[in-house]
């Protein structure tokens, strides 16, 4: 790994971690899904950096794009039910 | 009490074994023994510019039958539990918010090019980065656009499951070929292998890729269609 690479991979890390706590403490749903998405999408940076293409595109793909929405759909659901009775 | 101090423990003891990893690790000098068989006989065998296809689709294309029947069964489980619940009708919607004007209006630019950069990364999974798979959930992601921009869009359920199944069909129907005309299933060498880095090379594993991303996109957007079409389960 270069020298302007270790610097960069590790802020993407300490970036994560900061959005891992954010999603593990915070006290709003949506912020704690959008901070997951977000440590998914640093996830995909960092494969990128570590020269695996493929694994970072499957990441981004899925892990921050349709998973995200996937919490989101059934949040609205959830909400929705609560919100009939 | 206790329990903080058997999390404290856990930490200490995941973080001794990290630390350990950590300053054991040095970076390999050259590829070992694998590595190096792969990068030596994927170009003059497989005729794939993209050994991490090739691999995928060839070397161990049993494994990525068995993750597309995995994924399959997981799209199945989801339609069969979300079947159980009301569907929702136009009539009984509950009062949606309108989808902005920025949303509509960029959806309707955006999903033909997101439907398009899908269709690009599978077909071209053995030159490029990326493959059916990723391809198959950047064709789904263009569908939840569309879900997203209006949420009582329909979509035909024969059109997806005839999709779905004719790729798995062609998929195994491809790979048993490989054991009548080429060395065992899943053998890509029962088209010509062609010039190494041009579209048309690579045996068959273009064809299969393009019928995985089919199958992993059709599955995604049942998944996507059906999780919005009910309204409880």
């Amino acid at each position: 790994m270069s020298t302007i690479m270790l610097p960069m991979a590790l802020l993407l890390a300490a970036a994560m971690i900061g959005a891992a706590l954010v999603a593990i403490r915070g006290d709003s749903v949506p912020i704690a899904m959008l901070a997951a998405g977000l440590v998914s999408l640093l996830a995909s940076v960092l494969f990128l950096l570590l020269a695996a293409p493929d694994v970072a595109m499957t990441e981004a793909a899925i892990g921050s794009g349709l998973t995200t929405f996937l919490f989101f759909f059934v949040l609205g659901r959830v909400r929705g039910d609560s919100k009939h009775d | 009490m206790i329990k903080r101090f058997t999390v404290l423990l856990l930490l200490a003891g995941v973080g001794t074994l990290f630390a350990g990893l950590l300053l054991g690790y040095s970076p390999d000098g050259e590829l070992n023994a694998t590595a190096r068989y792969y990068a030596d006989h994927t170009a003059p065998d497989i005729g794939a510019a993209n050994i991490v296809t090739a691999i995928i689709v060839t070397y161990r294309g049993l494994d990525t039958l068995g993750e597309v029947t995995v994924l399959f069964l997981t799209a199945a489980i989801v339609g069969l539990v979300l079947a159980r619940g009301r569907r929702r009708t136009r009539t009984e919607q509950r009062e949606l918010p309108p989808s902005g004007e920025l949303l509509t209006t960029g959806s309707r630019l955006l999903v033909p090019l997101i439907l398009l950069l899908g269709v690009y990364v599978f077909v071209n999974g053995h030159l490029t980065p990326g493959g059916g798979f990723q391809g198959g959930a950047i064709l789904a992601s263009a569908i939840l656009l569309m879900l997203l921009t209006d949420p009582l869009r329909r979509f035909s359920h024969r059109l997806i499951s005839a999709l779905e199944s004719t790729s798995g069909l062609v998929f195994v129907g491809i790979g048993l070929l490989g054991v009548f005309f080429a060395g065992g299933f899943l053998d890509n060498r029962i088209l010509p292998i062609g010039n190494l880095g041009s579209l048309f090379s690579a045996g068959v594993i273009p064809v299969i890729y393009s019928f995985i991303g089919l199958k992993v996109g059709a599955e995604f957007s049942s998944m996507l269609v059906s999780l919005s079409e009910t309204e409880d389960s």
